[in-house]
């Protein structure tokens, strides 16, 4: 895997509960599903799934080494930082802090690669900055990456993650939907295979947008997905949301995803799918 | 029962104290024709005083007063024949979504709005302008039947958001915006979208994307309301005012940013003001901006909408 920016080694994938405070968070990690304090390295070996099949969210970087062929990815426009149109000074420091906390100048990782030598091109965001909100920058780089698939003859893989459009940039944020569609037509008509991943949380913009549009959806067990969030929808319609709703199987189950697929097995489902497209191609 | 908006009230009080001038001189035959000139001379001032100068906050007032024009309004105002076309052929038809045909200037057109309501009753039954799956997919069905007859379309844009509730969620809420964004993105005939109130989050976008995104100057734009905005990155929602003045959604600014091609000018006061006066203005800026897009090369014009959207945001 080559990443070319000054990227902060991962340490952490713990939890945001505060009570395993007095665990030292690079040797263990605790379930967010069923408490079992894990060894970090055997977690990363189970591709961070728990033996209760909790899957953690995985920074961009994990999910590449756990999803690209060793070594084959080449990321592009790594370098582009965020824009704070407005100039806001409480967005300034968020950036700052997601910078920091994601060690990622953006939500968006993309560039291309191989999966069972497969080539293509792929895009996965990382919940680590600001919730993965899609402000220009990701908007932005998103479109590049559905355009370089177009021009190269790729396929093309969108691992989905964010709680929607970036408020910070207001009326830009919101275009950013329409851009990535409108690149999406025009890939689908070209006959290019996209495959959308959804994975734990995919909502707001992100999902109506890009994120519902793959000629193929593959979920993540148990990912939430949606277009307005739990709370926004107890708090209209005062009531309590039922167990399950609006996770992958739920939406599975009303017809909106084509396959929820355990993350130990998505590197080779991902390559069958691609082999059915590409035959001939390698 | 008329709305005053806190602002609006010098206004309203010398116009009340001129009817009452007129209907004071009108029963005691007293000629008060000075007096009312002064105090309608005064009128004139005081409005064009307070509205050239409006704040965001009262730019957000206006474009959700109760009196507003609604899509409905504006149907009536500025197309003839017009007859409504209801369902999404799949679950229902949505009431928060009004579409149909009519004709504009001699031309068939297909038009689509977000359709609020004026008071309670009607914002319950129209689901306060909030649509529904149902209601994005009724408006692709349309908009590819006016494909089909080579009909321009023209959106209408007036909502706080799409609806949040199981029912939407349930039948695929996000896929049906994704859906619509797709279908215009590549639908063979011209779009004209106008925001002629609120247009919020992905609900408004739904059916907003088109050759051209016209804004009535009082309107508003933005990726979520301000109250949401201030209650999701505040945790407090009476912030509102100061998001909206934050993320910049009045159509100057919308404009500004690249997003709006044009604003349409409204009454003095707003839409509210004078409804007729209001359509007229919007059926002039339609009617110049539909002659322009139909002399379009079909190629040409699918390319520049393509470009339209792909140069928002573009980062060097």
């Amino acid at each position: 895997m080559i990443l070319d920016t000054n990227r902060k080694q991962n340490d952490s994938f713990a939890p945001t509960e505060s009570e395993n405070r007095d665990i030292p968070d690079d040797i263990w990690s605790k379930c967010g599903r069923c408490g079992e304090i894990l060894l970090n390295k055997d977690l990363i070996k189970n591709h961070k799934v728990c033996q209760c099949g909790f899957h953690h969210r995985l920074t961009a970087p994990e999910r590449i080494q756990m999803t690209l062929d060793n070594g084959s990815f080449r990321e592009k426009d790594a370098g582009l930082l965020p824009v704070n149109p407005f100039d806001l000074a409480d967005y300034a420091g968020k950036l700052v802090d997601a910078r920091n906390k994601s060690g990622l100048n953006e939500v968006v990782v993309y560039g291309e690669g191989t999966i069972d030598k497969w080539p293509v091109v792929v895009v996965v965001m990382d919940t680590n900055f600001m919730m993965a909100s899609m402000g220009t920058v990701a908007g932005e780089k998103i479109t590049r990456a559905i355009e370089l698939a177009a021009t190269t003859g790729k396929s093309l893989i969108i691992f989905t993650a964010s709680g929607g459009a970036r408020m910070q940039e207001g009326i830009l944020s919101l275009m950013q939907m329409a851009k990535t569609v409108e690149a999406l037509g025009r890939l689908s008509n070209a006959g290019q295979l996209y495959i959308t991943v959804i994975t734990d949380p995919t909502t707001g913009g992100v999902s109506a947008s890009f994120a519902a549009l793959g000629d193929i959806i593959l979920a993540e067990p148990d990912a939430m997905i949606g277009f307005t969030g739990p709370r926004v929808i107890e708090q209209t319609i005062r009531q309590k949301l039922p167990e399950g709703f609006q996770r992958a199987e739920f939406f599975k189950q009303h017809g909106f995803i084509d396959k929820i697929v355990p993350r130990p097995l998505m590197k080779e489902t991902l390559a069958k799918i691609l082999a059915l497209h590409l035959q001939g191609v390698r | 029962m008329a709305v005053t908006l806190e602002f609006e009230r010098p206004i309203q009080e010398l116009e009340d104290k001129i009817n009452e001038l007129r209907r004071f001189s009108r029963e005691k035959g007293i000629d008060l024709s000075n007096e009312i000139a002064i105090l309608e001379k005064r009128v004139g001032e005081v409005m064009r005083s307070v509205y050239s100068n409006l704040d965001t906050w009262q730019h957000v007032l206006i474009a959700r007063h109760p009196e507003r024009p609604n899509t409905d309004d504006y149907i009536k105002y500025i197309f003839d024949d017009f007859v409504e076309l209801h369902g999404d052929r799949c679950f229902g038809d949505d009431p928060a979504v009004m579409g149909g045909i009519g004709r504009f200037h001699g031309r068939a057109v297909t038009i689509i709005g977000q359709l609020k309501g004026k008071d309670t009753n009607e914002n319950l039954a129209r689901n306060f302008g909030m649509a529904h799956p149902e209601g994005y997919r009724k408006a692709v069905r349309l908009m590819q039947q006016a494909e089909k007859f080579k009909r321009p379309v023209i959106c209408f844009i007036d909502t706080p958001g799409a609806y949040p509730g199981i029912g939407a969620e349930e039948r695929g809420q996000f896929e049906a915006i994704a859906n619509s964004m797709l279908v215009m993105s590549a639908l063979k005939v011209p779009i004209i979208t106008v925001v002629i109130g609120e247009g919020f989050s992905g609900g408004a976008l739904g059916i907003g994307v088109g050759d051209r995104i016209l804004m009535q100057e009082h309107s508003i734009y933005s990726v979520i309301t301000p109250e949401g905005y201030a209650s999701i990155l505040w945790k407090d929602s009476s912030r509102a005012r100061e998001a909206a003045e934050a993320i910049r959604i009045i159509a100057r600014d919308i404009q500004e940013l690249g997003v709006a091609d044009k604003i349409i000018p409204e009454p003095l006061g707003g839409a509210h003001k004078d409804q007729e006066a209001a359509a007229e203005m919007l059926d002039e800026v339609l009617a110049e901006t539909l002659d322009e897009l139909v002399g379009i090369k079909l190629e040409d014009l699918l390319s520049q909408r393509y470009e339209k959207f792909r140069s928002i945001g573009n980062i060097e």
